[in-house]
């Protein structure tokens, strides 16, 4: 045996070994690095507090608010829209080339940069509907954009769904709406709530396409209505992170933390439906 | 969901439709997306040529005199492009390979939800992250750095995308039979050569695909240029200066609130289109080669 | 028989695209008797119960000819609304297939969705049903359990009774003792017996001996044809066709 090709076995193990650390290392850095520079900052009456051109009076309130009312909008408007489109796709479609089409529209509106649903969300809500730079229009386009990520789930979701639930339905003279509704739809309901629930994780980190809608506005006040104007949380830490004087980085790290937070709230719960979804399946 | 009653055919119909209106969505968004982009760039080429905004090499819109030259956006975003593979293609890879050939499934365990929160983070918290840690460092090893910079950007991008180069590629690479392995290993050869001459080879396809999905996300990416890499349009090789990349260049005039109709406010539209058609050809692509590769096996 | 005849199957051919799978069946099944359909895997037994209650149908790429008389109608008619023939025709499966609910649930699912809504009557449909299914006195005390909770045949008696729950006039089995044990199977094959004397039973079997136990009739198929079908005692005993023959001596299948 050639003795050096024991070393090249071991050398490629402990190339790979480093380029896998190197990449876990990202993660570790960037977190430790958000965490240090912010939590000094992050207290209740950083929470509490409206943006402020001193940075220790400067606070998240308005950014949060802000990120509820988006998010909770947008799950209202798309949930219901990706479920009903999930359904249709897989227990109505018939197999042709529309419903092709459709799946290529999906696939291809999945791989769009999250900056042009922020053009399209400006031609289209802001301007052509006249919503103008408000909340309504910031969560339409927010609902646009994961449309394609919560369908796809629930999609994933309603397959998994026994064939042999919905032909025990059909025998017994259930029609495709109540099949649909009584059998798969509560079979698949976990599935598809994890997968919202990520996608909307999604929509609170979206920075781009909200800063096209929202615009650099100082907004001093909390929203009240999904008509006024707003900043959400991601925009705020952008705000805050191209001011050049330093104390800003901190607030922003301190958004970071809270703005993570959050995100790991939400995933939280995905994983915990998840959980108890499969216990109870055996 | 106890409300059971009996359903009329027409209610049946009426659903059906309804469900179908709520499909048809993502067609319409298709087309919106599209109409918005060439309404807002045709109303633009009305007023720059569009021979202009294809070869120009300068791209003033805010400054007099204006010029309309995309090359600048373009090169911008190609060289934080490929900062951001010469970071992930290696990283990735190397993690694919660790997973798939050497790493025992509980190693595996723990590696891999690492990876998928990575993807979870929001970018503006990677451009955070290049601006403030990465970018200091560089000025460190090479005080010439500005503080807005190429490379920082990249560095951090590259960083990004890794999980999406390992997490596809080692599925790729796990795709390859294992009878394959085995008549490598029955040949008598060591893990290093069934790895990088049976396995890589075999998911060859597969990989490239990984890379060009990867490269795609990295195109259309847009906080962490926008936050780390400046907003100064420049054709240089030098990535220790700043640059602006097309998605920089959108949010930059985003924010600036220029007013809407203006010729500046209708840049956005142009560079979103190009923006668009890159991307798209990209993805084309990377779906091309992935849908190969799995017809495969 | 003539009189009582309860389904009169005629020229059937069922098509799943390219793949013809039943061939020019015709045979009239009696009414309140059971009747077992043998034959090989693959020679078109389950298919030919799923065109009785147009169960087919949900499979893309298929398609039938020829026409099913039951009770003088034509399900394969236009105008037969196939909601309400599948309410007249139950079916039970190879595996048991209760849903992800309660008990409870399982049997008032159809009466549900037919539009029965008062909590009494429910009561009552499930009750009734789950006797007739000869599970009441196991499941009395825990209706609002879930029906994956309960042993497999179990599972399967629960779907007979989710079948007679909207009071079927035949019921289809489709080999519904082969995921279950022996002492399971014993306790189904009696209770087909006795469902043999308000309603019209086909059952698809492979297991001869079973074929042989719970039948009056027996229908024969080999490769999408009908080859032979007579009186139980008649095929076993006396078997006309030499296929036949071959199949219930264990030659073949």
């Amino acid at each position: 045996m050639i003795p050096g090709r024991k070393v090249k076995e071991h050398a490629l193990f402990i190339i790979c070994s480093i380029a896998t650390l190197l990449s876990i290392a990202g993660l570790i850095i960037l977190l430790l690095d958000a965490f240090a520079d912010g939590l000094p900052w992050l207290d209740f009456q950083f929470l509490n507090s409206l943006p402020s051109h001193y940075p220790d009076k400067a606070g998240i309130k308005a950014a949060l608010i802000g990120s509820v009312w988006i998010v909770g909008l947008t799950a209202l408007f798309s949930f219901p829209i990706g479920v009903a489109a999930a359904l249709y796709l897989e227990e109505y479609a018939p197999r042709n080339w529309f419903t092709s089409f459709i799946n290529v529209n999906i696939a291809n509106l999945a791989g769009v940069p999250s900056i042009v649903y922020g053009l399209l969300g400006i031609g289209l809500f802001v301007e052509s509907l006249t919503l103008g730079r408000s909340i309504l229009a910031g969560a339409l386009t927010m609902t646009l954009l994961i449309l394609p990520i919560i369908i796809v789930a629930s999609r994933e979701a309603i397959r998994s769904v026994p064939k042999a639930y919905r032909e025990g339905a059909y025998a017994l003279g259930a029609t495709r709406w109540q099949v649909t509704r009584e059998i798969v739809l509560p079979s698949a309901l976990p599935g598809i709530l994890t997968g919202t629930i990520l996608a909307l994780s999604r929509a609170i980190g979206e920075a781009a396409p909200m800063i096209t809608i929202a615009a650099l506005a100082y907004i001093n006040f909390v929203p009240t209505s999904p008509f006024d104007r707003f900043t959400v949380m991601p925009i705020q830490i952008y705000n805050w992170v191209s001011n050049p004087i330093r104390e800003f980085h901190h607030l922003a790290a301190a958004g970071i933390i809270v703005l993570l937070g959050v995100l790991l709230s939400m995933n939280s719960i995905a994983i915990y439906i998840r959980y108890r979804y499969q216990k109870r399946v055996r | 969901m106890e409300s059971c009653t009996n359903v009329p055919r027409a209610q049946e119909w009426i659903i059906e439709k309804l469900l179908f209106l709520c499909a048809l969505i993502s067609v319409f968004t298709m087309f919106a997306i599209l109409a918005m982009l060439l309404f807002g760039a045709i109303s633009f080429f009305q007023e720059v040529s569009i021979i202009e905004f294809f070869t120009g090499t300068k791209w003033t819109p805010l400054f007099k005199p204006q010029h309309f030259g995309i090359l600048p956006l373009l090169w911008g975003t190609l060289l934080v492009t490929i900062i951001a593979l010469g970071v992930a293609v290696p990283l990735g890879l190397g993690s694919a390979i660790l997973l798939s050939e050497y790493a025992p499934e509980q190693v595996r365990k723990i590696i891999k939800p690492v990876l998928e929160i990575m993807v979870g983070i929001p970018t503006v918290v990677y451009g955070y992250f290049a601006l403030t840690f990465v970018t200091p460092i560089l000025q460190v090893v090479f005080p010439e750095t500005s503080v807005f910079n190429a490379l920082s950007a990249g560095i951090v991008m590259g960083i990004m995308i890794t999980p999406m180069v390992s997490s596809l590629s080692e599925d790729a690479m796990l795709a390859v039979p294992q009878s394959l392995r085995e008549a490598a290993y029955g040949l008598g050869a060591r893990k290093h050569e069934v790895a990088l001459r049976v396995v890589l080879p075999s998911a060859f396809s597969g990989v490239v695909a990984s890379i060009i999905l990867a490269m795609s996300r990295a195109i259309g990416e847009t906080m962490i240029v926008s936050i780390a890499a400046g907003s100064t349009p420049k054709l240089t090789l030098n990535p220790l200066e700043g640059i602006q990349t097309m998605t920089a260049y959108i949010t930059q005039i985003s924010l600036g609130e220029a007013p809407f109709g203006s010729l500046e406010y209708r840049t956005i539209f142009s560079v979103g289109l190009t923006l668009f058609l890159i991307v798209f050809a990209v993805n084309l692509i990377g779906h091309w080669m992935a849908r190969r590769y799995w017809r495969q096996y | 028989m003539i009189g009582n005849v309860k389904i009169d199957v005629r020229d059937l051919n069922v098509w799943f695209g390219q793949n013809h799978v039943l061939k020019d069946i015709t045979l009239k099944i009696k009414r309140n008797t059971v009747t077992a359909v043998m034959g090989p895997s693959g020679c078109g037994k389950t298919t030919f119960i799923r065109a009785l209650n147009r169960m087919n149908e949900l499979i893309e790429g298929s398609r039938t000819t020829g026409e099913i008389y039951i009770d003088g109608k034509n399900i394969y008619d236009k105008e037969t609304d196939v909601y309400e023939l599948r309410k007249k025709v139950g079916m039970v499966f190879q595996k048991p297939n209760p849903f992800p609910k309660s008990i409870f649930d399982n049997i008032a699912f159809a009466p549900r969705i037919h539009g029965i809504t008062d909590p009494k009557t429910l009561q009552e449909i499930v009750e009734r049903s789950l006797k007739e299914a000869a599970l009441w006195n196991e499941v009395k005390d825990r209706l609002k359990d879930s029906a994956l909770d309960l042993s497999g045949g179990q599972q399967q008696r629960l779907c007979i009774a989710r079948a007679l729950a909207i009071k079927p006039e035949i019921l289809l089995l489709d080999e519904p003792c082969s995921a279950l044990d022996p002492s399971a199977t014993a306790k189904v094959e009696t209770l087909i017996r006795k469902l043999a004397e308000n309603y019209t039973v086909i059952i698809v079997t492979h297991n001869m001996q079973q074929a042989a136990r719970v039948s009056d009739y027996a229908a024969f198929l080999y490769a999408g044809k009908l080859i032979e079908y007579g009186g139980t005692r008649q095929i076993f005993e006396n078997p006309q066709n030499v296929l036949t023959e071959k199949y219930i001596t264990g030659k073949f299948g």
